[in-house]
């Protein structure tokens, strides 16, 4: 440690004030920060700090996302070995997706930092932590077949339209990440949509077997709900999606990490599934009896496996940035997630993930419901205080 | 007739190097200070000069705002310096002490029941005492023409480390009843005592106007801004005393003495005393004569007050006026390789990202590193859980931030003050300053509003 510490000490001048380098500094400075948390003391108010920085926030969030990212590589091989009629070992399905999703996620942190560098460069202002999750927010959300450009196209638009445009990390409304996934949605419907969620590239002295069908649980339940998967498949995740989200029990081990460090805020993720339920089971009461396909008769709680609606409620919506942040408001915003995720389910079928659609559309809400929530306190003390 | 209040948010920062409790005689200092900055909202005018004599309860100074506030010398000796600083404020008046005994100046001794609220306020405000009463909200010295609302006094001190009030009080239970008469004089009808449990309101006597109420949970409770959120919230244009427990014993020993005697005890600790214990010292003593030769080797960080508001000291520096404690922490100023990512058994933190939460019970050497950069506000719900009022603390500052007075006053600022938030400070994840935040605040808006 103490090479390293010389090393980066002997080049520091170079990028300080003054110094040849002097315009890079905020890279020289997150690169730093990175391999030593700074000698920094405190200056004026407290003496002493709690441990807690941005870094380890986001770096708990990332630990939290590694059951996603772990279950996802497998279930992109045993996809695509499935298509294909193969048994293979489990290492064997986990080895094919580590090399199809790897080059995602490289392409995604590359740009996507790329991006920050420069912004901070060129601005001048401290390199801030948050794409470190969503770097790997971007990739979990995509289809496997995803072409690599559209990997860079979506960080760039996700740090220049999502972050950097409002000032950066903390200061945007909506989910950078999710962001990205609508913008790719919306741009290029024709990858983002049909038979696009199996690597199918060929496998030698093999044809796709005839039982295949390209098509996700979020579709064929829109045509009769009685077709879905098993429950117990779809809460395992042994189904068909975005590379990250089909495995519920893979986002309850996330969401556990994340209410036991305190980083997630539970709040918005229970409410947000007993929105999805509680809007699922309204549906049922009110479902036409001479349809009995019909989407609204689909068990309120398979809402919760399937597609990406964990994902979206312990990853997505928990974004402390663009939720609601106060903490009535932050019941408010979850239910309306998730009641909405099952409106838009049931009734468009041309957005079958309604959840991205409704996290965004809450994003954009959380201000006005902190807004009313926060009018609400002023009333009552108001009242308590007997006027101001 | 008292309340029984259980506060929920807060925080207990365990540290090492609490105060035994044994106590230390200071021998008096060659040269003691008293500093106009430590009284905010003054502006010193002196009543004395280089080379005057001044007897122990003598003005030095009074307030060019408010010429009654006068501000007296703890001790008796010759006036050696006025220090000044920039735009020539003055910000030490030195005094050499006498070396055979203090002289006093001489005040009636009476018992404060019998006296009026006149005479009382007057004979205050004659020896320096009257400084020892404060308002809320903005903290500063009480105006003797206001009428408060109420006088309350904090009998216990919730901060990291803090001084035990009982330890403290019970050397002197006379002045400390005498303290309460005169409050009870001063008040027009309310004082608040707030005790934590297992206080004894016995120890506490007073008339029926002296209410005693109990708070029970993590700091801040002892807090005299929470005590009074709970009890008797402040409202724009009221104004609410208050008086610090030890402070309250000068003013017993006033009217039972006859005398301006500003000898009291600090708590000596933190991890980087050697023997953490209490110290009998006069107010304005030097910094060295307190710390010196009391500290572990290595680089320290002395502070006058707790870890959460105390101000940095040095060791050619002056106790301040209203200080009870002295902390001294190690300086945090090495870098840690990849301190972000490690499991940190022995790192504090009120989330659990750092594993040292399985052990809730243990005592903490924390230094003085920020860990981490300041980074724009992006955690959401940190501030709440340690912050025990009927306030939302983030729009609160987001007020401040945007000057709009109207705003800050729906949500609350005349109800808090710097030290009720410096938790809120210390868990911010985005390393921002709270404190300076709120008392930017609270001083646009005492010239402003």
């Amino acid at each position: 440690m103490k090479f390293l510490k010389n090393l980066v000490d002997s080049v520091k001048p170079h990028f300080s004030k003054g110094g040849k380098f002097e315009k890079f500094h905020p890279a020289f400075e997150a690169l730093e920060t990175f391999l030593f948390v700074p000698a920094d003391t405190t200056k004026h108010g407290v003496h002493v700090r709690d441990a807690m920085d941005l870094k380890r926030t986001m770096v708990t969030v990332i630990i939290a996302l590694i059951p996603t990212v772990l279950f996802g590589m497998w279930n992109v091989g045993y996809q695509h070995h499935l298509a294909y009629g193969m048994e293979v070992s489990v290492m064997d399905n986990f080895l094919f997706g580590l090399w199809k999703v790897l080059p995602i996620i490289v392409v995604s942190y590359a740009v996507g930092l790329g991006v920050e560098f420069a912004f901070a460069v060129i601005k001048g202002h401290p390199i801030s932590e948050g794409y470190l999750v969503t770097g790997l927010l971007i990739p979990l959300t995509l289809p496997v077949s995803i072409p690599l450009w559209m990997v860079g196209l979506a960080a760039v638009f996700c740090t220049l339209l999502g972050k950097e445009i409002f000032g950066g990390t903390g200061m945007n409304f909506m989910n950078p990440a999710l962001l990205a996934r609508v913008f790719l949605f919306f741009a290029f419907p024709a990858y983002m949509s049909g038979d696009i969620w199996t690597d199918l590239s060929p496998e030698a002295g093999r044809a796709i077997v005839d039982a295949y069908s390209g098509a996700t649980n979020l579709v064929t339940f829109d045509a009769n709900h009685a077709h879905l998967q098993s429950a117990l498949d779809m809460f395992w995740g042994f189904e068909q999606g975005s590379i990250g989200e089909t495995s519920v029990a893979a986002c309850l081990i996330g969401a556990f990490i994340l209410i036991v460090s305190g980083v997630g805020s539970w709040q918005i993720m229970v409410s947000c599934f007993a929105g999805a339920w509680l809007m699922g089971a309204f549906l049922n009461l009110v479902a036409p009896s001479d349809l009995p396909t019909h989407a609204m008769h689909t068990p309120a709680y398979y809402h919760w496996l399937m597609g990406g609606f964990a994902f979206g409620a312990v990853y997505m919506a928990t974004d402390p940035v663009s939720a609601a942040q106060t903490e009535t408001g932050k019941w408010i915003y979850g239910l309306l997630i998730g009641a909405f995720t099952v409106v838009l389910r049931v009734f468009n079928p041309a957005y079958p993930e309604g959840v991205m659609l409704s996290i965004l559309l809450m994003n954009v809400f959380a201000p006005l419901i902190d807004h009313i929530v926060v009018e609400r306190h002023i009333k009552r003390r108001m009242r308590r205080v007997g006027g101001v | 007739m008292g309340k029984n209040v259980i506060i929920r948010k807060g925080y207990d920062i365990k540290l090492q190097g609490a105060a035994e409790k044994s106590v230390t005689d200071i021998p008096i200092s060659d040269v003691i200070a008293v500093k106009p900055p430590d009284f905010p909202a003054v502006t010193p005018k002196l009543l004395v000069e280089t080379g005057d004599e001044v007897l122990a309860g003598q003005p030095l100074f009074f307030d060019k705002n408010r010429p009654n506030l006068r501000i007296a010398s703890p001790v008796s000796g010759e006036v050696a310096e006025v220090v000044r600083g920039e735009k020539r404020r003055i910000m030490e008046v030195r005094i050499i002490p006498d070396k055979g005994g203090m002289r006093y100046v001489e005040f009636p001794k009476d018992d404060p029941a019998a006296l009026s609220r006149e005479v009382i306020i007057e004979r205050l405000l004659e020896s320096g005492c009257w400084n020892y009463i404060r308002q809320r909200p903005y903290t500063l010295i009480a105006n003797p023409e206001d009428t408060p609302k109420a006088i309350f006094v904090s009998c216990f001190d919730s901060a990291p480390l803090a001084p035990d009030l009982d330890f403290v009080k019970d050397f002197e239970p006379e002045n400390l009843q005498a303290g309460i008469a005169v409050l009870a004089k001063l008040s027009a009808d309310k004082v608040h005592l707030g005790l934590k449990p297992g206080q004894p309101e016995g120890d506490f006597p007073g008339t029926h106007v002296v209410n005693h109420h109990y708070f029970k949970g993590p700091h801040p409770s002892g807090n005299v801004g929470i005590q009074i959120h709970h009890i008797d919230p402040i409202r724009k244009g009221e104004a609410v005393w208050y008086v610090h427990l030890q402070d309250l014993l000068m003013i017993g020993r006033l009217f039972r003495e006859g005398r301006y005697r500003a000898d009291r005890l600090l708590a000596l600790t933190g991890s980087c005393v050697t023997w953490p214990h209490y110290l009998r010292a006069i107010t304005g003593q030097r910094m060295s004569d307190l710390v010196g030769g009391r500290l572990k080797s290595g680089h320290c960080r002395v502070i006058q007050g707790n870890v959460l508001t105390g101000k940095t000291s040095s060791a050619g520096d002056f106790l301040s006026f209203y200080e009870n404690q002295i902390t001294a922490i190690p300086e945090g100023d090495q870098p840690e390789f990849l301190g972000w990512l490690l499991p940190g058994f022995e790192k504090l933190s009120l989330s659990r990202t750092y594993f040292s939460w399985l052990f809730p019970s243990r005592t903490y050497d924390l230094d003085t590193n920020m860990h981490g950069e300041e980074r724009a506000f992006v955690m959401t719900g940190q501030y709440d859980k340690v912050l025990p009022m009927n306030v939302y603390p983030v729009f609160l500052l987001k007020a401040i931030l945007a000057r709009d007075i109207e705003r800050m006053e729906a949500l609350g600022i005349y109800e808090i003050a710097e030290e009720d938030f410096a938790l809120c400070e210390f868990v911010c994840t985005s390393k921002i300053d709270v404190q300076k935040i709120v008392a930017e605040g609270l001083e646009y808006i005492r010239l402003e509003g």
